[in-house]
Formats: structure tokens, sequence, C-alpha cells
């Protein structure tokens, strides 16, 4: 079973796909969160440290997937990851999934069991997956 | 060689930086606001103001290296934007170049810097003329290694550093943004200068100011601490 991390710029926005997510994950899936910055829970910004502290917090053998929102959430996630012990770090991926579906599909592929790479591949496959069919 | 630069100085230095940024912000917040989301400005002065707090805290530290990282660590967690990420980098990436633990000399100083750019580098992906902080700081180190390369003294090396600093920063007035917020805009950026560019030439102006200087008041009695 893997962990999942969701980072945002905005703590409140973090808090609500935590829920959507956890509602998918069943018990077993670690869930946690990084919106904002440490010491300033209304200023919108993402934090290394913070996000480094959230990976910990759900670490699991079979890896953890970060799921991040736009701009900085990327650099911030890159710099938390060249924090992690060697050994964590390989086990550690950055998806490109859409933050809100890609949190979803995670969610319930890693409560099914399945590997790293398979949770991150369906959660990236939710960029193709068409909302709404024009037309009909 | 001349006289090494102590952790005295780092810390003066930064200080001077820290309030430079405060002083600025409405100015960093207008160039922003021009071609960026606004926000360089209230995140550059937030994350001073917890550099302030943190220098105030840690006047005893230890040496150089540490105190670069704490300098990093503060910035990464208290600036938010894209900035955090990037000056915690060039910091950090600073803090691992070689020192004589509470001194450096104008070859170290140098390297230092070097070791920063190449950090940032590898962060942001920006290359030169992208419109970005890289647009300021590589031509200030350049402008160091040459003068360092021609034996010159660390005022001299400084004050190179602060003239490329300052070229380079309104270079980024004349070119189109290809990296960050700013490239959205494509050639209506041309005509701003970039703000990431501007905060980062403060960097070298404190540095030819506290880097150089040796005896200011506060120095006796920071020696006796």
């Amino acid at each position: 079973m893997i962990g999942l991390v969701i980072v945002s710029h905005s703590a409140k926005l973090a808090q609500g796909v935590y829920e959507l997510a956890a509602q998918m994950a069943g018990d077993q899936v670690g869930i946690s969160q990084a919106g904002g910055l440490a010491d300033d829970c209304e200023a919108l910004g993402t934090d290394a440290q913070k996000i480094l502290s959230a990976i910990e917090e759900v670490w699991r053998q079979d890896g953890v997937l970060v799921l991040m929102d736009v701009g900085s959430a990327v650099m911030s996630a890159e710099m938390a990851l060249e924090m992690l012990p060697e050994e964590r770090r390989q086990k550690c991926l950055l998806s490109n999934a859409p933050l809100v579906e890609g949190a979803i599909v995670a969610a319930l592929h890693a409560g099914l069991g399945e590997p790293l790479q398979a949770v991150n591949a369906a959660a990236e496959s939710a960029l193709s997956v068409p909302k709404y069919c024009r037309g009909q | 060689m001349g006289r090494e630069i102590t952790i005295f100085q780092f810390r003066r230095w930064l200080l001077a930086y820290a309030a430079r940024i405060i002083e600025n912000e409405s100015h960093l917040t207008e160039l922003d606001t021009a071609i960026g989301d606004a926000d360089h400005g209230v995140n550059m002065r937030r994350g001073m103001e917890k550099l302030q707090e943190r220098l105030q805290e840690d006047a005893q530290t230890e040496d150089i290296g540490t105190f670069l990282r704490s300098v990093a660590m503060t910035l990464i967690s208290a600036v938010g934007g894209a900035a955090g990420p990037l000056y915690g980098t060039f910091f950090l990436r600073a803090a691992t170049s070689p020192t004589n633990g509470r001194s450096v000399d104008l070859i170290q100083l140098t390297q230092m810097f070097r070791y920063g750019l190449d950090g940032l580098q590898q962060r942001g992906k920006a290359q030169a003329d992208d419109k970005t902080m890289i647009d300021t700081i590589q031509p200030a180190v350049e402008a160091m290694e040459a003068a360092l390369a021609a034996r010159q003294s660390a005022a001299v090396v400084l004050a190179a550093a602060r003239q490329a600093a300052h070229l380079g920063m309104k270079h980024t007035i004349e070119i189109e943004a290809k990296k960050g917020r700013a490239s959205y805009l494509g050639p209506h950026s041309i005509g701003h200068q970039d703000p990431g560019a501007t905060s980062a030439y403060f960097l070298f102006e404190t540095a030819a100011e506290a880097l150089t200087t040796f005896n200011s008041s506060g120095n006796s009695s920071e020696r006796a601490a």
C-alpha cells in the first residue's frame, strides 16, 4: 500500500482535495497534505519543509505519490525530495496528474493495493478523460 | 589575498539585504503587477521579516555553512512563491562551498556565488535572456570570476559584481520573458523590468556594501559576543 501527499498553494484547497481523496481511499491508504506556508495559514505558497514533513508522515515501504497544483509547487516538491534520504527518494514520485481528479483516482487505485507506478499512471490518465461531451 | 570575509560580515550582508527588500516592497509589487501575479513584493517582505527574526536568534552561529543553510531554510518556508525555492536553493548550494569555518577568502567567496548560481539554474531551469533572476546573477558571478582572475581586491571584485548585476537587471527590460508567469505575456513582457532580477540585484548591491567593510560599529561587540 502506498501513501499519497496533496500539495497546494492554498491550505484550504489542500484540505478540500484531501477530504475528497480520503472518501475514496479506505482506511489503509495514508494521505497527508501540505497546503500553504508553515507559519502563515492564510498566505498562498508552498513550503518544501512542509512537503517533506507530509511525505514522512505517510511514509510507506511501497512508496509515496506526491500530487501538486501549479507553478512553484513543483519546485518545492523537488526540493522536498532532495531532502529525503536516498533510499526513500527512490520510492517517492512526483505526479503530472491534475490535482483534484488525480487525487481521487490515485486514492481509489492506492486503496486497491496497486504499486506506485500503476497508481501514478492511473492518476495521470485522468488528464485525458473528458469531463463533458459537447453536443450530446 | 587581503583580509578574509567573516561570518559577521555575512550576517550584516543579509540583514542589509532584508532591509533593502523591505524598503523596496512596493517597487517589487509594481514590477510584478505589470508582468506577473503581483506577489513578489509581499512574498519577499514576508521572507525577509522571518530572516531578520532568524538572524537575531542565530547571532552565535558557528560557521558560515550552517549560517547559510539556516538562511536557506528560512526563505524556503517563509517566502511562498517561486522565489522561495529559488533563493532557498541559491543559499543551500552556496552553503556546500568550501570555507575556513567562520571566514572565507576571496576565492572561496567567488566560488560560493558560483555554487549558488549553478544550483539556481538546476532548480529553475532558466537560461540567460529568459528574463529571470539568472539575468542578474549570472553576469554578476562571471564578473566576480573575471575580476578575481585579474587579482583584484575584494572591494573591486564585489563592485564589478554589483555593476554587472545592475546591467543584467536593466537588460531584462529589453527582452521577452521565457520562464515564469511573465512568459504567458510573450512579447508584451518587453519594456518591463523583471521583479526577480530586481530582488536579485539587491543581493549584490548589499554584498558590495557589507562584505567589503570591516570595522563598522557592530563588529567589536559581535567579536566579544
